[in-house]
């Protein structure tokens, strides 16, 4: 399946992928509006870890056997059939199951807004249909950010 | 303290943030290697220290809202015709610290460009022009000794060989080459992008006086290898990888000065490179101690050829300076297979300011006053002349092969197309563009599968370039223009400069 691929090596801790993501989930898909007027900051899917001079951009890794399904006890995370770990954020309930299962800490509560939900990488989706790129590959200038074939790798955590 | 000292208060560039825009993603933060930027949480506003600002517009490249701009400080100190106001900060900074100005990037004054002063020809009813699109157009050219004459021999079968034994030569496929950078002053990404490019489109690269560095020994095949006052990293294997090796005897942006990479800047990879202890100051003296004649030169030619078993041409590299022209001709006597002459506009990862921007003389007149030289004496043939420092554009190329030179090496507009601003800080190793740092946090911000393909990008529309012009004269090969000071006309210059660069007036 193809996913998001992290290259560390080039991360230059730049923030446009957070900022893309974030402008792509509003309702107005402009970065000024989402944050300012939407309210939207830190909803973010994609999430720059900086240790300098180690920076990468983490997002969902849409696992085989996504252990943030498991935890969910809503059935609001579902995996779709092209693969993507999709979670409904009108049927969350606000529990962290998926935020506290979640091992590559890819899956965050909204603690901002009225409504208690969590939110993670839905790989853009909207976009894939488009037949664009996801956002943060799009807006990534240094190529740390790529989406292409992945492999799969049955256990990930034992 | 609240009183700051006018060569701080008077700061050059202001950071023009616009709140509107701002998103508070804090991406200017993290990509400010001067610290000119910082987030004040309690506030959640994002302040700029512009006096620590150097212009490099980092910041405002990578806004992903368009919110930063990077303008000069409308009261930086008020200047009149004597009195620049850099200068007048330079007096402030002096005064302050009683040392030398040191400063990266090349000359940056306003001289006279002649480049500027020259008109390319071009074909109309009488003569032909060429279209490059359909018809033949050969940039490929030949670096190396060329020598009096050839003799081939016929057999019997009406085979025909070479008898004589060509001097080695470098083949070309554009005359344009990227300069030497060493590893240290620039970093591996940025060198390994150049390296790729030169591959790619079968030119050559230079690895400054850094030595080679393991990873890039595969594209050693397309690289010119330097042996500097420092002799830093020259070794077998370095000599035997290379296509060729270049003496280093000046650079353009200091003639006459020896470089120093400080300690600090020696990490375990470049110590290794280098062949130094890590944490040791890198200094290549002034002069090479072993080089104080042309007789001295001829020695050191000449045991590199050995050390190469004459398999590879010789580069000497010289600063141009006013007697440029009788230090050729010593250089091609003393058995280089290629000068290479550095104007006084070449850049540098540091020099003192007063060097840069005061010493040396304009690659334009080097470059003729060499040919004309050369050719005088009979022993034009004998070298090729490769000119640097200061080509800006393919224009500029082909005006520089007109006036004799073989072909040109790039620098500057190489770092320009991987993002350099001219901030002219390239002396403090922060550079925010992560080309002339070592930084690891800075280094990553080349990522050489994208640097490699925009200098490719470059050269290969230099090239298309040169051909139309090329066409345009009705000139089918780069070799018909060598010297062909005929198709270019002088504007503007004075006779004595018409007669140095060897060219006519527009209109006559």
């Amino acid at each position: 399946m193809k996913k998001v691929i992290i290259v560390e090596d080039y991360c230059i801790a730049c923030y446009n992928c957070e900022v893309a993501c974030v402008a792509t989930h509003s309702r107005s898909e402009d970065p000024v509006k989402a944050y300012k007027r939407e309210g939207l900051r830190g909803r973010t899917n994609a999430v720059v870890e900086v240790e300098s001079p180690l920076a990468f951009s983490s997002m969902c890794r849409h696992c085989k056997h996504p252990w943030c399904m498991d935890a969910c006890i809503s059935g609001a995370i579902q995996r779709l059939d092209n693969g993507i770990v999709y979670l409904d954020e009108e049927r969350c309930v606000g529990c962290w199951g998926c935020v506290v299962g979640c091992p590559y800490g890819a899956a965050h509560p909204n603690l901002a807004g009225k409504d208690k939900h969590a939110f993670k990488c839905d790989l853009c989706i909207k976009r894939l249909d488009a037949g664009l790129n996801p956002a943060c590959v799009e807006a990534c200038p240094n190529k740390a950010l790529l989406y292409d074939e992945t492999i799969e790798r049955e256990e990930v955590h034992t | 303290m609240l009183y700051k000292k006018p060569q701080i208060q008077y700061y050059p560039y202001i950071v023009q943030r616009d709140d509107n825009k701002c998103v508070r993603c804090l991406g200017c933060v993290e990509q400010c290697s001067y610290d000119a930027t910082f987030y004040d949480e309690e506030l959640d506003v994002l302040w700029n220290k512009h006096e620590a600002c150097v212009g490099c517009k980092r910041c405002e490249a990578m806004c992903p809202t368009d919110a930063l701009k990077i303008v000069p400080n409308p009261s930086r100190p008020i200047e009149h015709a004597s009195w620049k106001w850099d200068l007048v900060m330079d007096a402030y900074l002096q005064a302050n610290t009683g040392s030398i100005i040191i400063t990266g990037i090349g000359n940056d004054k306003p001289y006279r460009i002649y480049f500027d002063h020259l008109v390319i020809d071009a074909c109309q009813v009488t003569n032909p022009s060429i279209d490059p699109l359909r018809e033949p157009m050969e940039l490929r050219t030949f670096l190396g000794r060329k020598g009096q004459k050839i003799e081939i021999t016929e057999s019997e079968n009406g085979k025909i060989a070479l008898k004589t034994r060509l001097a080695p030569q470098l083949e070309l496929e554009t005359p344009i080459m990227f300069s030497a950078m060493s590893y240290g002053s620039i970093n591996l990404n940025f060198q390994e992008s150049m390296a790729r490019a030169a591959v790619e489109l079968g030119t050559y690269w230079n690895t400054g006086e850094g030595g080679l560095h393991k990873k890039l020994y595969p594209y050693a095949g397309r690289g010119i290898v330097q042996v500097a006052s420092g002799r830093f990293g020259v070794s077998r294997d370095y000599l035997k990888a290379a296509a060729a090796v270049e003496i280093k005897i000046g650079q353009g942006a200091k003639p006459g000065i020896g470089g120093h990479l400080p300690g600090e800047k020696v990490n375990a990879d470049i110590a290794e490179t280098r062949m130094i202890p890590p944490g040791s100051d890198a200094i290549s003296p002034a002069p090479h101690h072993d080089i104080y004649s042309i007789e001295d030169l001829k020695q050191l030619v000449y045991a590199i050829k050995e050390a190469t078993r004459y398999e590879k041409p010789v580069f000497v590299k010289i600063a141009a300076v006013h007697n440029v022209a009788a230090i050729a001709s010593g250089i091609a006597r003393a058995g280089a297979d290629v000068i290479v002459v550095d104007g006084f506009r070449g850049g540098t990862g540091a020099t003192p300011k007063s060097v840069r921007d005061h010493v040396g003389i304009p690659i334009e007149v080097a470059i003729a006053a060499v040919d004309r030289r050369l050719r005088q004496e009979g022993i034009r043939n004998e070298v090729s002349i490769v000119a640097t420092g200061g080509i800006r554009s393919s224009a500029d190329v082909i005006k520089i092969i007109a006036l004799g030179a073989d072909a040109a090496y790039i620098a500057t507009v190489a770092m320009l197309a991987i993002g350099c601003t001219l901030c002219q800080t390239c002396n403090t190793g922060r550079c925010a563009w992560g080309i002339t740092t070592n930084d690891p946090r800075l280094a990553r911000r080349q990522n050489p599968d994208i640097a490699s393909e925009q200098l490719y990008n470059l050269v290969k529309g230099w090239s298309h370039e040169m051909k139309e012009m090329l066409g345009a004269m009705g000139i089918n090969s780069i070799e018909s223009l060598k010297g062909n000071r005929l198709r270019l006309r002088s504007i503007g210059l004075t006779e004595k400069e018409n007669e140095i660069l060897g060219v006519l007036p527009a209109g006559e």
